[in-house]
């Protein structure tokens, strides 16, 4: 599937999650942030860039990881990304949704 | 002689040490199985505990039953493995040598993770049905329990036998429409997961079958605490749910020992090789069943086909042979769904369940993803075939180790 975001076809999945990192920008997180009423700040920044280095270091994320990170506690993540955060936070990063295990 | 150690008599430790019996034989060969325990549980049977289905009998036998003889069980706490020595060290202070070490020490329920979850409400109004005790003090709470909020919750996956809380749920409808109180009872059904299931089809099947039965569904739940005052769930997020019985299944963790010995990741599972099942560590270490952090689902029937998979294997590596790269992640699992009817799933690493017949392809006599009183009998089937059957190592005609496409509906 494509979707146009900030101006820009990009390839995304039935959820709205990109497909392909390379075409993330951060044009394209504001849009996304936005359809999910969120404002980032420079602390949502600083989250959605550990999200993509644990990505790229083929890390599996989950909230517990998260939480003893020393990046940011579980509950602050929810405050910046309220309701489900490590499912928002990976579509804003533009990762894929972390396989909630079987 | 070379040395063989089975760390767990559980149900993939049981069965491995019945495969290996019959091919690393005295005098080149000795097994060793190690385990604390006196007793052998079905797990599977303590789902139906609470609900008066089965009673202790029927799901605890001896653990030496099962070993097989020529096999030695060793009884006895393990303080932890040193796996750059080959050694395991035991609590009493022995120690054992071994070649090729197995890891089957499965995983378990720790309530303390969460704050509350093990307060002073704990078996009296918050239960777990993942453990022996557990189900047994549910079902004499439930036995004259006149009604009111019953939540089923799941912490965080992975869990064993990720279907068991719904199937909880399931159970519990039909429980309460026999003893004529449905209407005094408001069943919810929590999860962290976005919705019922972690696989799309089985998830639409799943959620379909919750309304049918008027089971309310709160998704994208991650619990923070239990007020043991209010009793309440409350999530990161602030928002509480009230219960009057909370059944929860709390995180699950491998075993401690494995976090003593350095061989776990967070939850103290082991980094394992998914389609060899090699530890990715040691290459003498193998791991099967809910010890291992393989992305497969932590079951009985998970383990039974590792178990074929691992035997081989291992032949292989003791004659220095290269490992096949085999196992596919395959589970097959019933589900209750109450009023003497189930349903059966068969998927693996890259398929998710789908509807279809299985075993014979176009005949059945299951019906995949779909309710039918076949499949509750197939369930209940499955207790003599587990104790008698499965254990010991035998083949299951007709299923085999690796997912089969045949008869599967897959768009």
């Amino acid at each position: 599937m494509e979707k146009t975001i900030a101006g820009k076809t990009i390839a995304v999945n039935e959820e709205g999650y990109l497909t392909d990192f390379k075409q993330w920008d951060k044009s394209i997180a504001d849009v996304l942030a936005a359809e999910a009423e969120i404002n980032l700040s420079p602390r949502h920044w600083e989250i959605l860039g550990y999200l993509q280095n644990e990505y790229k270091n083929e890390v599996p994320l989950s909230i517990r990881k998260i939480g003893k990170s020393g990046v940011v506690d579980i509950k602050e993540f929810y405050q910046l990304f309220p309701k489900a955060p490590l499912k928002t936070a990976t579509k804003i990063a533009g990762i894929p949704k972390p396989a909630s295990c079987i | 002689m070379k040395h063989l150690v089975i760390l767990g008599a559980g149900t993939a430790g049981t069965m491995m040490a019945n495969h290996l019996n019959h091919h690393l034989k005295k005098p080149e060969w000795q097994i060793s199985i190690v385990d604390e325990r006196e007793e052998h549980h079905y797990q599977p049977g303590y789902l139906f505990l609470p609900f008066d289905i089965y009673t202790p009998e029927d799901i605890v036998k001896h653990i030496e039953e099962f070993v097989p003889k020529g096999v030695c069980l060793v009884k006895g706490q393990i303080n932890k493995v040193l796996p750059k020595e080959n050694k395991v060290k035991m609590a009493d202070g022995n120690e054992l040598n071994y070649d090729v070490l197995i890891v089957a020490t499965g995983a378990k329920i720790a309530p303390e993770e969460i704050e509350g979850m093990k307060g002073g409400e704990w078996q009296k109004s918050v239960f777990d049905f993942y453990t022996f005790e557990g189900a047994l003090a549910l079902r004499n709470k439930l036995r004259d329990w006149e009604g009111g909020n019953l939540v089923v919750h799941i912490t965080e996956m992975p869990i064993k036998c990720p279907v068991a809380p719904l199937e909880f749920a399931f159970l519990a409808d039909s429980y309460f429409k026999h003893k004529h109180m449905r209407d005094k009872v408001e069943i919810t059904y929590v999860t962290p997961l976005s919705g019922a299931f972690t696989k799309p089809k089985a998830t639409e099947a799943l959620e379909h079958l919750l309304h049918e039965k008027h089971i309310n569904i709160e998704s994208d739940f991650a619990i923070e605490h239990v007020d043991n005052e209010t009793k309440e769930i409350v999530d990161y997020g602030g928002k509480a749910i009230p219960f009057d019985i909370l059944v929860t299944v709390p995180t699950n963790k491998g075993d401690e020992v494995m976090a003593r010995s350095g061989m776990g990741d967070d939850l103290n599972y082991v980094p394992t090789h998914k389609a060899t099942l090699q530890s990715k560590e040691y290459a003498n270490v193998f791991v099967l069943g809910d010890a291992s952090n393989i992305p497969a689902s932590k079951a009985g029937s998970v383990a039974h086909f590792e178990a074929e998979i691992l035997t081989e294997n291992i032949l292989r590596f003791v004659k220095g042979e290269p490992l096949k790269e085999e196992f596919d992640g395959h589970a097959n699992c019933f589900i209750e769904t109450g009023n003497g009817k189930a349903l059966l799933i068969d998927f693996n690493y890259t398929h998710e369940p789908v509807e279809g017949t299985f075993p014979f392809a176009g005949v059945g006599p299951l019906r995949l993803l779909k309710e039918s009183r076949m499949n509750h009998l197939g369930k209940l089937a499955f207790r003599w075939i587990y104790w008698n059957v499965l254990l010991k190592g035998t083949h299951i005609p007709f299923v085999s180790a690796t997912m089969s496409e045949a008869g599967k509906k897959y768009n």
